[in-house]
C-alpha cells in the first residue's frame, strides 16, 4: 500500500508539470493581456509595466523564472491584486473555500448516500419513487437560480438568515451557500447509490444471503462494499471541485474564497494567480484521485491484486 | 424489455413530456403569433397573462412614446373595443410622415386621419388596436418569452444531445480500452485522465473562447471534452471489477479477441452504470452551458438558449420573476423527464433483474 | 483551518496594535464599491473603485468635499504665478501620517517623483505629464530629480509646469497625486501597502484588506479634523453581482450602492423611491468607427449610423435613466468650457432624420434590398452592452443595415483596438480624469492609438487642440475647443451615444451624501443616524 502511494504520488509530478506547462502557454497565447484595461495606457505605461513584471522576455525565459520562483515556492505576484502575492491570495482564500466545500461534502454525502440506500431498499416503492423525482429536481435547478431564491425565502421574506457575507466563518452565513453547493450533489449521490446498490442487492450472493435469513444490517453492509465503488470513484474529482470553490456561490453570497480566482484571473489574464489556483486544483485532484482509489481498493479485494 | 419500460409510469409520462417538448420546440415558434426576435419597445418586461396588449395601462405610456417621436402630444385619446381616438396637437403642423410611427410599434394598425384642425397642429385620428397575447410574458425588449423560450430549447436540446454523445463514445471507449488493458497502459491512460482533470473546466473553456472566437460548435467541443473524464473513469473502474470474473476469464480461456471481449461481455455490463451517468450527463450539459451562458461564454447572439435565458431571469429575478420562470420551467421540466427516463432505462436494462 | 487561526491570530495581534481608537461598538459604515481595488498604492491605482478608497485613506495637496468643490487637502493654501506655470502650495502644519508623524512638503516630493519613475510601473503618470519634466522622466530619458516639483522648506511644495494648464488644481486632487510615507515603503517595498504598514495622511487609515470580503477604515486619531469625523469605520464591500448587491441593500447589510443594474431601475424607484440617487457625470459612451475602412471612410455612411440612434430610447429605457442621451462627445458641467455643440438628431423630427440617413445611404450606394449595408459591432461582454447592442441593430435594420455582432471579455476587446485590430463598429467609453474638454477631446487626437481606434486623423482638430493648450486666455481656449469639437461632431470618427449619470442607493439613515459631477463622497462628510 505504501509503495502503491509513493509510485502514484511520484508519477504525479509529470503530471503537475504538464499541467502547469500547458497552462502557461495556453494562457500566454490568448489575445489580451493583465494591463488592457477599457482605460488604455500610453504605450510608455504599458511597456514600464511589461518590464516591471518581466513580461518582455521571451515566453521559454518566463517560463524557466516561472519554474525557478516555484521551486523556491514562491508562487509570484498577482496582476489583479497587486498589493498581494498569489500565495498570499490563496492562504486567505482557500480556507473559506475549503470550509464550504468540505461542509457541503458532508452533508451531500449524508443525506445524498443515505436517501439512495433507502430508496435503494426501497425499491419501486413510494419512497423510492419520491427520492427519485427530488434527485431529478435538484439536479435540474442551476445555482445561480438556487442561491437567490434562497437569498429571498430565508433572508429577505422570512428574514432568519444573513443574505451574505463571511464574518470570519459565523456558522449562520455558512448555511445558505453550503445547502446551495450541496443541493444538486444530494441529488447526484442519491441516484448513483441507488442505482449501483440497487444493483448489487440483486446479484446472486446477496440474494441467497437474504434467502437464508441473515440479519438485513449485515447484508447491507456486505452490499454496501461492492455498492460504493462507483459512488467512491465519484468523490475524488467531486471533492475536489468543491474544495476549491464555486464562483457561482461566492460571488452571490460574497465570500472572499478562490472560486472566483478562475474566472476572474482567466478573464483579467492575471496569469500568476490562474497558474497559482490551476496547481492548487490539480495537487487536490492528484492527492484526492489517489486517496478515491484507496478506498475502492479498500472497498473491493479483488481491485488490489490488479493494482 | 421494452414492455418493462412501458410498465414504469414515470417512464412513459417521461417519454411523452420529453416527446411534447422536442416537438414544442420544433414547430412551436410558427404557432405562437410571434417571431423570437421582434421588438415591443412598448410592452417590455410585462408580466405572464391572458390580457390583450396593448391594455389600458399601457396604452397611455406607449402613445406618448410614440407622440414624442413625432413631436406632437397627446390631447385626447378614448379607447372604444379596439379603435382608438387620437387627438394630437403641435406647435408646429404634424408632419403626416411621421404617423407612420403608430404601425411600426406593431402596437396599431394604419391610421386615418378624421379631421385636421389649426392648420394642421392639431390632428385627430382613427387607429385600430392591435390584440397581442403574450402568454409567458416579454423580457427586457419587449420580445414575446414564449416564443424565445421554444427557439432557445432547440439549442439547449441540441446541445445537450450531441455534447452527450460524443463524450458518451469517446469515454466508454477510453475507459474500458483502459480497464482492460490494465497495467502500465491503464497507469498512463489513466495519469493523462489525471492532467486533463487536473485543469478547471471554466479555465479552460475561457481560454478556448477567447482565443478561438466563441461559437456553438466551440463550446460543444469543449464541453465534451470535459465531460467524458467522468465517463471514463466511471466504466475503468467497473471494467476493472468485470475483468476479474469468471465469465471474462472464460472468455479469454476461450480465445476471444481483447475487443471482443470487451465489446460483448465487459461493455454490455457497464451499461447500468454507464446509462445513469449518461442520463446524469444531458441535464449537466444543458446547466453547464447555462452556467457558461452566466459568465457570458455561452450561446452567442443573435442565437439563445434556456441558459441565455436563464441567466438573464436570474438578474431581473425580483423586478420580473416572469424572465426566469418561463425558461425555467421549460428546461426543469425537461431535466427531470431525462432523469426519470434515465432512471427506468438503468432499472430496465438490469441484466441481472428479475 | 489551522492556517486561517494563525491568520487570524496575527492578524488579531496587529489589530490590537494599532486599534483603540475606534470602540467595537461605533456603528460601521458598510458602503457598496463595485470591484476590490487592484492597488492601494495611489501610484499605481487606476480605478473609480480605488479612488473612492484612497479619498478617504489619502490627502492630497487638494482634495473634494461632498459636493465636489475642490477644497484645501494637506495645503491649507496656494498661489499662482503670474505666467500660471507655478504654483506654491502652504502645508497644513498640523497635518500627520497615521503613525503620528508630521507631513512634511519633503513627502510630497517624494511621491511625484516616485509616480514619474519609471520603475514604479505607475499606469496613470501620464494624468500628471503637465508637471515640467515628467513625460520624459517616464518615458527614462531624464533621472527623477530633474521633476519641476521642489520643497523649498519643509512648509511649502513648489511645483513647475510644462505650460499654463488651467485644469491642474483638479489634478492636484487625483488619486495619482496623493502622497506615500516614504519611510514605508523603504522598509516594507512591495508590501507597504498591507495592513498593519499601510501609512496614510487622510481621515481614515487602513484596517484590514481581505480581496473578496471587504477592506476595512477606521479614523485616523492623528488627522486635523478627526475629531468631526462622525463616522468612525468604514467598510468597502465588493458588489460585483449587482443584482446580489440590491438584495443585501433590501435587507439592510449594505448602506449604500454605487452602482445599480440599468434595466431594473423601474422596479428599485417603485421600491425604493427616494433612496434612488441619480446625479450628473463626467463619463462618454460612444461607437469608434474604423474610419479607415471602406464603407465607414464615408462620412455620409457614418452620418446615417448617428441620426437613426433614438437614444432617448437607450438611456430611458434599456438604462432606467442612468444615463442620458448625448449628441456630443463632451458632456454638459464642464469646466472652462460652453455648452458643447452637438450633432443632428436632438432637434427636428425623426422621421426627418430617419428619410435623410436613408438618402446618405442611397448615395454611399447602398440599397435595403440588393445591396444592405453591413456592419459588424464590436463590444465587450456585460449585460447593459449586449442589450445596448441588440437595440442598436433593431434601429439601423429600419434603414435596411445588415448587422453582426462580435463580442469578447474586456481584455480581449481593448486589447485587439489598441493593437489596431480590424473592426467596424467599436464600443468604446470614457470616464473624466478632470473636469475640462480636453480630457474628452484628446481622445481624437492623431497618435492617440489606445483610443483612436479608427485611427481617425484631422490636421484641424490637431492644430486647434494644440493651440487651445498653449492659450491662457479661457474664454478664447474655450472657443478653440468648440471649434474643435464641431469637428469631430461633423466627421463622427466617434458617434456619441450616452452620458454617464452617477446613480446609487443611498440609505434612509446615511446623511451628507449629495451627488456631483466628481462622484466624490468622502466618508469624513457623512452621518449614519441611528
Amino acid at each position: 500500500m505504501i509503495g502503491l502511494v509513493l509510485r502514484r504520488l511520484g508519477q504525479g509530478v509529470p503530471t503537475l508539470l504538464a499541467v502547469v506547462a500547458l497552462s502557461f502557454f495556453l494562457m500566454r497565447l490568448a489575445p489580451g493581456g493583465p494591463f488592457d484595461l477599457e482605460r488604455p495606457l500610453s504605450p510608455a505605461a504599458m511597456e514600464n509595466l511589461r518590464k516591471v513584471y518581466g513580461l518582455d522576455r521571451p515566453l521559454i525565459a518566463q517560463f524557466g523564472s516561472y519554474l525557478a520562483a516555484l521551486a523556491r515556492g514562491d508562487l509570484g505576484p498577482s496582476f489583479s491584486f497587486r498589493d498581494m502575492s498569489v500565495a498570499g491570495l490563496i492562504a486567505r482564500g482557500l480556507p473559506v473555500s475549503a470550509t464550504l466545500g468540505a461542509l457541503a461534502l458532508v452533508v451531500a454525502c449524508v443525506f445524498g448516500i443515505g436517501l439512495g440506500c433507502i430508496a435503494a431498499l426501497r425499491r419501486d416503492g413510494w419512497i423510492d419513487r419520491a427520492i427519485g423525482l427530488g434527485a431529478a429536481l435538484t439536479l435540474s435547478l442551476p445555482s445561480f437560480v438556487v442561491a437567490p431564491l434562497l437569498q429571498i425565502a430565508f433572508g429577505l421574506t422570512l428574514r432568519w438568515l444573513p443574505l451574505s457575507g463571511w464574518e470570519e466563518g459565523d456558522p449562520r452565513h455558512l448555511i445558505l451557500p453550503v445547502v446551495t453547493l450541496a443541493l444538486p450533489q444530494v441529488g447526484a449521490l442519491a441516484r448513483l447509490t441507488r442505482a449501483s446498490l440497487g444493483e448489487v442487492l440483486r446479484t446472486q450472493p446477496v440474494r441467497t444471503m437474504r434467502a437464508f435469513g441473515l440479519p438485513p444490517a449485515l447484508v447491507t453492509r456486505h452490499a454496501l462494499r461492492g455498492a460504493l465503488l462507483p459512488v467512491v470513484a465519484y468523490l475524488g474529482p467531486l471533492a475536489a471541485a468543491l474544495l476549491t470553490g464555486s464562483v457561482v456561490v461566492e460571488t452571490i453570497f460574497g465570500l472572499p474564497g478562490i472560486g472566483r480566482y478562475f474566472v476572474e484571473g482567466a478573464v483579467n489574464r492575471d496569469y500568476t494567480l490562474v497558474m497559482g489556483v490551476v496547481l492548487l486544483v490539480a495537487v487536490l485532484v492528484i492527492v484526492l484521485n489517489l486517496a478515491a482509489d484507496l478506498a475502492c481498493a479498500w472497498l473491493d479485494p479483488r481491485l488490489r491484486a490488479g493494482t | 424489455m421494452i414492455r418493462r419500460l412501458a410498465r414504469a409510469r414515470s417512464v412513459v409520462v417521461s417519454l411523452v413530456v420529453l416527446g411534447l417538448l422536442a416537438l414544442a420546440c420544433l414547430l412551436g415558434p410558427a404557432f405562437t403569433g410571434h417571431e423570437p426576435d421582434r421588438f415591443y419597445p412598448d410592452l417590455r418586461q410585462l408580466s405572464a397573462g391572458l390580457t390583450a396588449q396593448p391594455d389600458d395601462a399601457h396604452l397611455k405610456p406607449a402613445l406618448q412614446r410614440i407622440a414624442f417621436r413625432m413631436r406632437a402630444r397627446v390631447a385626447a385619446s378614448e379607447r372604444e373595443g379596439d379603435r382608438l381616438r387620437l387627438t394630437l396637437a403641435a406647435d408646429q403642423p404634424i408632419d403626416r410622415r411621421s404617423l407612420v410611427y403608430l404601425p411600426r410599434s406593431d402596437l396599431f394598425g394604419p391610421p386615418s386621419v378624421v379631421a385636421e384642425e389649426e392648420d394642421g397642429r392639431r390632428l385627430v385620428l382613427d387607429v385600430p388596436i392591435r390584440h397581442l397575447r403574450f402568454l409567458l410574458g416579454t423580457d427586457v425588449h419587449g420580445r414575446d418569452l414564449l416564443t424565445r423560450s421554444l427557439v432557445a430549447g432547440r439549442v439547449s436540446l441540441a446541445v445537450g444531445l450531441t455534447a452527450t454523445l460524443v463524450a458518451l463514445l469517446i469515454g466508454v471507449g477510453y475507459g474500458a480500452a483502459a480497464g482492460y488493458a490494465g497495467g502500465a497502459v491503464d497507469a498512463a491512460m489513466m495519469r493523462a485522465v489525471d492532467a486533463l482533470y487536473a485543469l478547471p473546466f471554466v479555465f479552460f473553456v475561457i481560454l478556448l473562447l477567447v482565443f478561438f472566437r466563441a461559437s456553438l460548435v466551440l463550446m460543444l467541443l469543449a464541453i465534451a471534452a470535459v465531460e467524458w473524464l467522468d465517463m471514463a473513469r466511471i466504466v475503468r473502474a467497473q471494467t476493472l471489477s468485470l475483468r476479474e470474473r469468471d465469465f471474462v476469464r472464460a472468455a479469454r480461456a476461450l480465445g476471444r479477441s481483447a475487443g471482443g471481449i470487451v465489446l460483448r461481455h465487459i461493455v454490455p455490463n457497464t451499461l447500468g452504470p454507464v446509462a445513469v451517468a449518461a442520463t446524469l450527463l444531458v441535464p449537466r450539459v444543458i446547466l453547464l452551458e447555462s452556467f457558461l451562458s452566466f459568465l457570458g461564454l455561452g450561446v452567442q447572439e443573435p442565437q439563445t438558449s434556456w441558459g441565455v435565458l436563464i441567466a438573464e431571469g436570474a438578474r431581473a429575478i425580483e423586478a420580473a420573476p416572469h424572465m426566469l420562470a418561463a425558461p425555467a420551467f421549460f428546461l426543469i421540466a425537461t431535466l427531470v423527464s431525462l432523469n426519470l427516463l434515465g432512471d427506468g432505462l438503468a432499472d430496465a436494462l438490469d441484466p441481472r433483474a428479475a | 483551518m489551522r492556517l486561517r487561526r494563525r491568520d487570524w491570530l496575527a492578524g488579531a495581534a496587529a489589530l490590537a496594535a494599532t486599534s483603540g481608537v475606534a470602540a467595537a461598538g461605533d456603528p460601521l459604515y458598510r458602503r457598496g464599491n463595485d470591484a476590490d481595488p487592484e492597488t492601494l498604492d495611489p501610484h499605481k491605482s487606476s480605478t473609480v473603485a480605488e479612488a473612492h478608497i484612497l479619498r478617504d485613506l489619502c490627502d492630497g495637496l487638494l482634495t473634494y468635499d461632498n459636493r465636489g468643490a475642490i477644497v484645501p487637502g494637506a495645503a491649507k493654501a496656494w498661489t499662482v504665478s503670474e505666467d500660471g506655470s507655478t504654483y506654491r502650495f502652504t502645508l497644513n502644519p498640523d497635518g500627520r501620517w497615521s503613525n503620528g508623524e508630521p507631513v512634511t512638503a519633503a513627502d510630497f516630493v517624494y511621491s511625484l517623483r516616485r509616480i514619474m519613475d519609471p520603475a514604479t510601473g505607475a499606469k496613470y503618470a501620464e494624468v500628471l505629464f503637465p508637471i515640467a519634466g515628467a513625460a520624459a522622466i517616464n518615458r527614462g530619458e531624464k533621472p527623477v530629480d530633474t521633476l519641476g516639483v521642489s520643497a523649498p522648506d519643509p512648509a511649502t511644495v513648489e511645483i513647475r509646469l510644462e505650460e499654463p494648464t488651467p485644469y491642474f488644481l483638479e489634478l492636484v486632487t487625483h488619486q495619482t497625486a496623493a502622497p506615500v510615507h516614504a519611510a514605508s515603503v523603504a522598509q516594507h517595498g512591495e508590501s507597504f501597502t498591507r495592513p498593519g504598514h499601510l501609512v496614510t495622511n487622510g481621515p481614515y487609515r487602513l484596517l484590514d484588506n481581505v480581496p473578496g470580503d471587504r477592506i476595512l477604515l477606521e479614523v485616523n486619531p492623528h488627522h486635523p479634523e478627526a475629531a468631526s469625523a462622525v463616522i468612525r469605520r468604514v467598510a468597502f464591500l465588493p458588489t460585483p453581482d449587482l443584482s446580489g448587491a440590491v438584495r443585501r441593500y433590501a435587507a439592510g447589510e449594505i448602506d449604500s450602492l454605487s452602482d445599480l443594474p440599468g434595466d431594473q431601475m423601474v422596479a428599485l424607484q417603485d421600491r425604493f423611491g427616494p433612496q434612488v440617487v441619480l446625479g450628473p457625470a463626467l463619463g462618454l459612451a460612444a461607437l469608434a468607427i474604423n474610419t479607415r475602412k471602406a464603407p465607414f471612410s464615408d462620412v455620409r455612411v457614418r452620418r446615417a449610423l448617428s441620426l437613426v440612434i433614438d437614444r432617448d430610447y437607450l438611456a430611458q429605457a434599456l438604462f432606467g435613466d442612468t444615463m442620458s442621451p448625448a449628441y456630443s462627445l463632451c458632456p454638459e458641467g464642464l469646466d472652462h468650457y460652453r455648452t458643447p455643440p452637438e450633432t443632428a438628431g436632438r432637434k427636428g423630427l425623426p422621421i426627418d432624420h430617419e428619410e435623410e440617413a436613408r438618402a446618405l445611404l442611397t448615395a454611399a450606394g447602398f440599397d435595403p434590398k440588393s445591396n444592405p449595408l453591413k456592419v459588424e459591432y464590436r463590444f465587450n461582454m456585460s449585460d447593459n452592452n449586449r442589450n445596448t447592442a441588440v437595440a442598436l441593430a433593431e434601429m439601423w435594420r429600419d434603414l435596411g443595415i445588415v448587422t453582426r455582432f462580435v463580442y469578447t471579455d474586456a481584455k480581449t476587446h481593448f486589447a485587439y483596438l489598441r493593437d489596431g485590430g480590424d473592426f467596424d463598429i467599436a464600443r468604446m467609453s470614457w470616464i473624466a480624469d478632470y473636469s475640462d474638454p480636453q480630457n474628452f477631446l484628446f481622445l481624437l487626437q492623431t497618435g492617440n492609438d489606445g483610443f483612436n481606434a479608427g485611427r481617425w486623423s484631422n490636421p484641424d482638430f490637431d492644430a486647434l487642440l494644440k493651440e487651445g493648450a498653449r492659450e491662457r486666455d479661457l474664454a478664447r481656449r474655450a472657443d478653440l475647443m468648440y471649434r474643435a469639437e464641431e469637428i469631430a461632431l461633423r466627421e463622427l470618427p466617434w458617434i456619441p451615444l450616452m452620458h454617464y449619470r452617477t446613480k446609487a442607493l443611498i440609505s434612509p439613515r446615511l446623511r451628507g451624501y449629495h451627488p456631483n459631477l466628481r462622484n466624490a463622497a468622502p466618508t469624513r462628510y457623512l452621518r449614519l443616524t441611528a
